[in-house]
């Protein structure tokens, strides 16, 4: 998305902004013919072959331009909405299309721009494409698994190819002008019935070298400068998201992440950044390791993408280095309700304590960076209630030496960690408003 | 060029209303996030008539619901926005160009009705089919082909393979 934002939904403006496109988007199709349903049907009996020419060349110009434009910093491709495949259902859904298509011969795109210029054929197949979606509201409830079914979400071409995204507009671009060197052919021998031994088989016109060549040389650019690093796409994030950090409002108190754990409407997810030995030495009850490799892996964006948006991501390490590292580059690639823990681990166990035979403040060591502050006499894991405050059997329980509120005898305590004030920071945000086109 | 003719002005070459095309699409993701559509806005215009006569239908069915169940409306809605202006690009493209005009357009072997009908037909079928690929030639082949997203481009190649493999049982329609 542009580095500027669109006008707030339900004002004139931002219908004005769909309405301006849309303008376009009508009169590319009217100028090049797909008013017409006779250029349209021709495609499938081979005679023209406009239809392919100018929907793959429209494909492919805006395929370079998304990329080459992401590639060189000037649009977020986390914040540009890709269709969710949903394989099964849209494959059926394109074959009895491809058959509506010939019957009917338009599709719902070109039937506007037909009925917009008056032309009657274009308005009944409108009349009858909404019939088709007033029948589908009707029945799909009779087959909801399977239109639900093979849902892979954002599922992009280079992932299945393990190309950059980059190359991958490359060979699209092969592809095209493969096919539009077919399509020259096939109308020069079904639709102007020349000989083929006669034929010129080989494209000559200067202009299409050219426009093809540059469009060659755009997404062989794309693939060169490659696909943005993480840490170049947070540079060029909204200056409103770099504020957040460096007005601490990413960073937690760990009372309110505590807080939060209890709240039965929500999921508290901890991703702990360290190395394994300090994660067993301790760490937050049910957290997880997120290991250098997870951090940079598309399944872990991917698992975090999809999660509902009463879901809390938090990142915590020993300090708040390395856990804010990993929080910006998760950041750039769009994960929503993502915070770091206030002062790591360390300040978790100034606060909640364990017992003092088990883990001490390693001299020397500050409380603020990353490294292990607290000098652990053997791993405790999540064992210690220090990794459950929100528990209530955290505030009872046998310490493992001394007890650590000296009140008489040993066992079961009653015991209250205090409470401590904070700042309220997590504000639970929906999933980015990123929307699609046939939504 | 010079036109003393009152006719239909020529169409533009296939390559360049697709960069055209391609453009606008680009210029749509770039400022919006999203791309072109088209099926959207007709269901969404076909449940907020249905929402005129049958409002408790519509809060019933699931799929109507939520686009215009309870207080919500189907028709403020972005994709309803892009087809008003669909609309009028193509106008204006079409008068400029000299195309508007109330017409029927055919295969040289059908007569009138016989096109209107399958063209009502043609549509229902068409309109089914959309909203269970969740979404149209535009929305889905276009948009999705142009971001790279796997579903679309199986969509897309199911589209034309769907057309082709019917297209000679009904070729006395167009040839």
């Amino acid at each position: 998305m542009a580095p500027f934002e669109l006008p707030q939904s339900g004002t004139v403006a931002y219908a004005l902004v769909f309405l301006v496109i849309g303008m376009g988007f009508g009169a590319a199709l009217e100028v090049s013919g797909f008013g017409d349903t006779r250029k349209l049907a021709a495609q499938f009996y081979l005679t023209e072959m406009t239809v392919l020419k100018v929907m793959f060349t429209g494909i492919v110009v805006a395929a370079v331009l998304i990329f080459a434009s992401s590639a060189f910093g000037l649009l977020d491709l986390s914040r540009v909405y890709v269709n969710e495949t949903y394989l099964w259902p849209g494959i059926v859904g394109g074959l009895i299309m491809g058959v509506g298509f010939v019957i009917g011969g338009f599709c719902p795109g070109t039937s506007v721009v037909a009925a917009s210029t008056l032309k009657l054929d274009g308005i009944f197949f409108l009349v009858g494409a909404g019939v088709g979606v007033w029948a589908f509201g009707e029945t799909v409830g009779g087959f909801q698994p399977f239109f639900l079914s093979s849902s892979m979400g954002r599922f992009m071409v280079p992932e299945l190819f393990g190309l950059s995204a980059g190359m991958t507009v490359v060979l699209l671009v092969a592809m095209a002008l493969l096919m539009f060197w077919g399509a020259e052919l096939s109308e020069a021998y079904f639709g102007r019935k020349e000989e083929w031994a006669r034929m010129r088989k080989l494209p000559r016109d200067p202009r299409k070298l050219a426009a093809a060549g540059a469009l060659l040389g755009l997404a062989a650019l794309t693939a060169l400068k490659g696909d943005p690093t993480p840490d170049a796409t947070w540079h060029r994030m909204p200056l409103a998201v770099r504020q957040l950090v460096d007005d601490r409002a990413v960073f937690v108190h760990p009372a309110e992440v505590v807080a939060l754990r209890q709240d039965l409407n929500l999921k508290v997810e901890v991703l702990d950044v360290r190395d394994e030995r300090d994660f067993n030495l301790f760490h937050l009850g049910g957290s997880k390791r997120l290991t250098a490799a997870e951090a940079s892996s598309p399944d872990l964006l991917r698992r975090l993408l999809a999660q509902p948006a009463t879901t809390v991501t938090f990142l915590v390490g020993n300090g708040e280095k390395e856990a804010l590292e990993a929080w910006k580059r998760l950041k750039a690639q769009g994960v929503g309700n993502l915070y770091v823990i206030e002062g790591g681990l360390n300040r978790w166990l100034e606060l909640y304590r364990v017992a003092e035979c088990v883990a001490q403040p390693a001299p020397g060591k500050p409380v603020g960076e990353d490294g292990m502050a607290w000098n652990f006499a053997y791993a405790v894991g999540e064992r210690m209630p220090a990794s459950w405050p929100e528990l209530p059997v955290s505030h009872r329980f046998r310490s493992p030496c001394e007890p650590l509120h000296a009140d008489g005898g040993a066992g079961h305590h009653g015991f209250t960690w205090p409470t401590y004030e904070y700042p309220k920071k997590v504000k639970l945000q929906r999933a980015v408003a990123v929307k699609g086109g046939c939504g | 060029m010079s036109q003393t003719t009152k006719g239909p002005r020529p169409y533009l070459n296939p390559y360049l209303g697709g960069t055209l095309l391609g453009i606008v699409l680009f210029l749509s993701f770039y400022v919006t996030g999203g791309g072109l559509g088209a099926s959207a806005a007709i269901s969404r215009v076909q449940t907020g008539l249905l929402d005129l006569v049958a409002p408790a239908h519509v809060d019933r069915v699931a799929y109507f619901a939520s686009q215009a169940g309870g207080d919500r409306s189907a028709w403020l809605h972005y994709s309803i926005y892009m087809a008003v202006g669909t609309l009028l690009g193509g106008f204006v493209s079409g008068l400029f160009n000299r195309r508007v005009k109330l017409e029927v357009r055919r295969g040289p072997r059908v007569s009138v009705a016989a096109r209107l009908l399958l063209a009502l037909l043609g549509g229902a079928i068409m309109g089914y089919g959309a909203r269970l690929a969740r979404g149209c030639t535009s929305g889905q082949a276009l948009s999705g082909g142009a971001t790279l997203s796997v579903g679309s481009w199986a969509f897309a190649f199911a589209v034309f393979a769907g057309g082709y493999a019917v297209a000679y049982f009904f070729r006395k329609l167009w040839t």
